[in-house]
């Protein structure tokens, strides 16, 4: 599977590096090796999800109980947590930091990733949420740690979109 | 089904002296007005929106303070909004939790109750859907209904003092709290409550 094990590992290094001590998840393809590590680390909490949006709510009681957190999510992931966004993250301005693998854009086979991909940007503006993309691993970290720190003084959500360049490698 | 005698204000009774060192997150509407009636402390978090999203809360601030009770109390219409949830919570089976449910049948809050008792939008719980049979099978190691308030304060009580995620559905009456009034703003009950849980953890590491 072409998921970039190199770069997810910098993404991980990174979340670690911004003290995070708990990851909620659910799986999509490029997502694979960082729930991996995360699952594999004995310093980390993952909770495996049943739904997106239950995320926002663990993540808010962690906040709450002093521990700082992701959310790992693809673009439909992001679209089913929206109401948990708005009535838990922005109406208690509660720190959220969401990485979102950004599927459906440019270079994406597959028709059912399209959609999504298509509105992630548009509703994350619509939302005031601030937002950048992670395309090269040397600059994961030092945006990962800017992310986690306006997500913190802003006391908002903040979204990382992992793009293709970044998470996956095209078969040669 | 119906005609319960049980009032969620006497299971809040009940259980309110054993709240004093836990994190409490109650859902929005009648159950935060009632425990907020009983006497407000910066341990209670009341969640006025983002209807089933009080246990994930409650699980991220158990996983996050594992030596702290967490009481989560919910409403059947809160937790068919995210049945899902309960499947998380079974699997990362937090021993610190306990997730009350009360049952009144009815989106009484949102406003499918009126005065009286009289309910127009009940739930699937008046036809027979059983939330401590999903909580059960959703993997937690102790669930149960109860009618009374003796059993639900045996229940309760018992879930407090052990050390086992469990889930407690009291059937209750579908009735309208005395008042709605809490005074105390939403955003100055999110910062004192975080401050609560995390002075008291400093605290008690001295």
């Amino acid at each position: 599977m072409p998921v970039s094990v190199a770069n997810s590992q910098v993404v991980y290094d990174a979340i670690k590096h911004a003290d995070v001590k708990l990851v909620s998840a659910l799986p999509e393809t490029w997502l694979v090796h960082l729930i991996r590590m995360a699952d594999e680390d004995p310093e980390m909490t993952l909770v495996r999800l049943a739904k997106e949006e239950e995320g926002v709510g663990v993540s808010a009681g962690a906040h709450f109980a002093g521990v700082r957190s992701v959310m790992l999510m693809q673009n439909h992931g992001f679209l089913q947590a929206i109401n948990g966004i708005v009535g838990v993250s922005l109406l208690y301005k509660i720190p959220l930091l969401m990485l979102i693998t950004d599927r459906g854009g440019f270079g994406e086979k597959d028709p059912w990733q399209t959609e999504g991909g298509k509105h992630t940007r548009p509703v994350l503006d619509a939302l005031h949420i601030a937002h950048e993309d992670l395309t090269r691993p040397d600059e994961v970290e030092l945006r990962l740690a800017k992310a986690m720190a306006l997500a913190q003084s802003s006391l908002s959500p903040v979204a990382l979109l992992l793009g293709r360049d970044l998470m996956w490698e095209e078969p040669s | 089904m119906g005609g319960a005698e049980l009032k969620r204000i006497d299971c809040l009774k009940a259980i309110y002296p054993e709240l004093e060192e836990c994190a409490v997150v109650t859902i929005m509407g009648a159950v935060a007005a009632e425990l907020y009636s009983l006497g407000h402390r910066p341990n209670f978090f009341y969640l006025e929106h983002a209807m089933g999203l009080a246990s994930s809360i409650g699980l991220g601030i158990a996983l996050s303070q594992p030596s702290r009770k967490v009481v989560v109390i919910d409403g059947d219409g809160s937790v068919l909004m995210n049945l899902g949830g309960l499947t998380t919570l079974a699997r990362s089976r937090p021993r610190n939790l306990v997730h009350l449910i009360f049952d009144n049948e009815t989106l009484l809050s949102v406003g499918g109750g009126a005065p009286g008792g009289y309910r127009w939008f009940t739930t699937a719980t008046s036809t027979g859907t059983d939330l401590a049979g999903i909580a059960s099978a959703a993997g937690f190691p102790r669930a149960r209904t109860v009618r009374e308030l003796e059993d639900f304060a045996a229940a309760a009580l018992d879930a407090l003092k052990g050390h086992e995620l469990s889930c407690i559905v009291a059937k209750v009456d579908a009735e309208m709290p005395k008042s709605f009034l809490m005074d105390l703003h939403m955003l100055e009950n999110r910062f004192e409550f975080p401050r609560a849980l995390q002075l008291a953890i400093k605290g008690r590491s001295e």
